[in-house]
């Protein structure tokens, strides 16, 4: 515009300015003659320069993925650990009570160490939330300790030996919900790769767990006790990897953060560790040997594990095409 | 059902009064923003303004080249962020009237009366696209839902807010939020967010963002006659053209049953860095629980019947 709008007579070409009705009296516009044609189609999703739609976790990987794990070890363990009581497997119950008490104390600590305010982790039990898997966990975590420490420090020291068997029996009633809880944990977020599996991931994670404790209860019992061990390590592994495939499927586009990057890496070190691990644990188990060097890679599998369904959570979240993308499908589909 | 938590909608769903669902009895109206960016000239006020009443530390200086936004979204530290887009496309009739000959007239076949009328030329389609974000407080607020201490609380006027003397930054609404709105101040450990400033509202004053934005496009009072308001404005623009106009979290039955603060936007909300279609994520949280119920008595059933099947070692049984 080359020409001022205000002459003598007033402004020319007034426009309602306090409605802001842009264009309002202006020609219609005719479409698709004039400007730019787009020469290719439209990319599949917009985003707002490349930003991410969610707030990626600000959890740290070895404090989550390390609770995670360490949370199913304590919890699978403490089954084991009964039903090795129970069948007479004296030395593997008392080891697995052992590694359950030092399992859960250190998912504990990772839990109170990755908060921001840790000398304020008591709010945990200021309220008893159902919506939040985070509040249920730590009651049950507080529930589920003493009793695993009952358990381990009555087997050890043989006092008590009643109160002893209820603590164990307690720590194996509740040691399945808190292998099982901390997938909901994940699963209730807006994490694409985490909500989307919400029907797997406790299926994963409780395979996972029955996979750890099985590797530690073959790396420290005798090879005469170790058979149920051997067997719950095919059946977590088994159970494992089946729910895996099953929830990268389901997930459909957002199912490729489980296959790239450090999440890929992960879950394929976890996939061949545990192959790995049961293959040897039920072929060679009765062998000391090939039991612990089984046993270590069930372990570090279930480790893998957690830690590659971590990452690929917070790949999911960093990248908004996993966030746009299946909410665009979602509208289109509901019409 | 209707007792139940998902009858009464206390999860997901249309839900008139998540106030009174808290607890509160004879609270005041539901509150929030309608935010119509239509009329926002990106002029950041209400990030300033929202920066100085709650005493916001800062969040960082950084040339981004996203346009004019340096801020780039919402944070711990950023509880108001206004989004710039440039687009080659036309906002209804309007001219762009950044071409230097504009065809515009011509091609439509128009003399033009105010003497403007310009040479041949190629019209350049551009418009700015800006909008002024800020936390929804969702009638499902899943930062809510999830918090385990309780310190994220549901007020009176039906807004969200951290109790920051309870956070003790367990950090879990952070990957909660569908919005990516709430975050943890790193060296803080707690997380902030939008207050739609608690203090004033007590005090009967609106939100600072909304008193300090001088075009009125962030607009404070009770979401109903927001929501009258915003489906006016809607009505309005179409009718002169503006037929990208849409409003974007106003809907009582979307995925998280309304946002206490919703917009009018001018094209798709992916566009503004927002979700197409949130969904609070304790909406699927009973089948969760279900699911891992079914999980854990199948790790227990497993071991046992390993156990079953091994029977005592060594033949002793």
């Amino acid at each position: 515009m080359s020409e001022s709008d205000v002459t003598k007579d007033g402004i020319r070409g007034e426009r309602p300015d306090r409605e802001a009705l842009v264009g309002k009296g202006m020609p219609r516009r005719r479409k698709g003659r004039r400007g730019e044609r787009a020469m290719v189609p439209e990319a599949k999703f917009t985003s707002y320069y490349g930003k991410p739609v969610l707030n990626p976790p600000t959890w740290e990987p070895l404090d989550i993925a390390g609770y995670f794990f360490l949370g199913g070890l304590a919890g699978a363990g403490s089954v084991l650990a009964a039903g090795a009581q129970l069948t007479g497997r004296r030395s593997t119950a008392r080891a697995l009570k052992i590694s359950s008490l030092v399992a859960i104390t250190g998912s504990a600590a990772a839990l109170v160490h990755d908060l921001g305010r840790p000398e304020r982790f008591a709010n945990m039990l200021r309220v008893l939330k159902p919506t939040s898997p985070m509040s249920v966990g730590s009651w049950l975590l507080a529930a589920y300790g003493p009793a695993a420490g009952a358990a381990a420090v009555l087997d050890v020291t043989g006092f008590l030996p009643r109160l002893g068997r209820a603590a164990t029996a307690g720590a194996a009633a509740l040691g399945p919900a808190v292998a099982a809880y901390t997938a909901v944990l994940a699963a209730d977020t807006a994490v694409p790769a985490w909500h989307g599996g919400y029907r797997e991931l406790p299926f994963v994670f409780v395979g996972s767990a029955a996979a750890a404790a099985s590797g530690m209860a073959l790396i420290t019992s005798p090879a005469r006790e170790n058979a149920p061990a051997r067997s719950a390590a095919v059946l977590g592994v088994a159970l494992e990897t089946a729910a895996a495939k099953v929830m990268e499927r389901r997930l459909g586009l957002v199912g490729e953060t489980y296959r790239q990057g450090r999440a890929g890496r992960l879950m394929r070190a976890a996939e061949a560790l545990s192959v790995l691990g049961a293959a040897g644990a039920a072929l060679g188990g009765r062998r000391r040997t090939t039991a612990v060097l089984s046993g270590a890679a069930l372990l570090a599998a279930s480790a893998c594990t957690r830690f590659g369904v971590f990452h690929a959570g917070t790949q999911s979240a960093e990248d908004p095409k996993y966030t746009v993308v299946p909410q665009r499908q979602r509208l289109e589909a509901a019409g | 059902m209707t007792e139940s938590l998902i009858g009464r909608n206390l999860l997901a769903g249309n839900e008139p009064d998540p106030a009174g669902d808290a607890g509160h009895r004879d609270h005041p109206p539901r509150v929030g923003f309608f935010t119509d960016t239509s009329v926002c000239i990106g002029c950041k006020a209400c990030e300033v303004a929202c920066k100085e009443w709650n005493a916001i530390p800062e969040d960082g200086l950084e040339l981004t080249g996203m346009s004019y936004d340096n801020t780039q979204g919402l944070g711990a530290s950023t509880w108001r962020h206004v989004a710039f887009i440039e687009q080659r496309k036309p906002l209804g009739n309007a001219e762009a009237g950044v071409a230097h000959e504009d065809g515009v007239a011509q091609e439509a076949g128009v003399a033009r009366e105010d003497g403007l009328a310009h040479e041949d030329g190629d019209a350049t389609d551009l418009r700015w696209l800006m909008a002024s974000d800020v936390c929804k407080h969702c009638t499902h607020a899943a930062c809510l839902d999830v918090c385990p201490t309780g310190a994220l609380f549901r007020t009176e006027f039906g807004t969200v807010v951290v109790q920051e003397d309870v956070c003790n930054g367990c950090g879990y609404c952070v990957p909660a939020c569908p919005y990516g709105v709430i975050d943890q101040r790193k060296e803080d450990g707690r997380v902030w967010k939008c207050t739609m400033c608690y203090d004033r509202l007590g005090a009967g004053q609106e939100p600072a963002c909304a008193k300090a934005c001088p075009t009125q496009s962030i607009q404070f009072g009770p979401l109903d006659e927001l929501r009258a308001r915003a489906d006016e404005r809607v009505r309005q623009l179409h009718e002169i053209g503006v037929t990208d106009a849409r409003l974007y979290g106003r809907d009582p039955d979307d995925g998280v049953g309304g946002d206490g603060a919703f917009f009018l936007l001018l094209d798709e909300p992916e566009v503004y860095g927002l979700p197409p279609d949130p969904v609070v994520t304790t909406r699927d949280l009973p089948s969760m629980w279900r699911h891992a119920g079914v999980a854990a008595l199948t790790l227990l059933g497993g071991l046992a019947a390993v156990f079953a099947a091994h029977g005592r070692p060594e033949g002793k049984r």
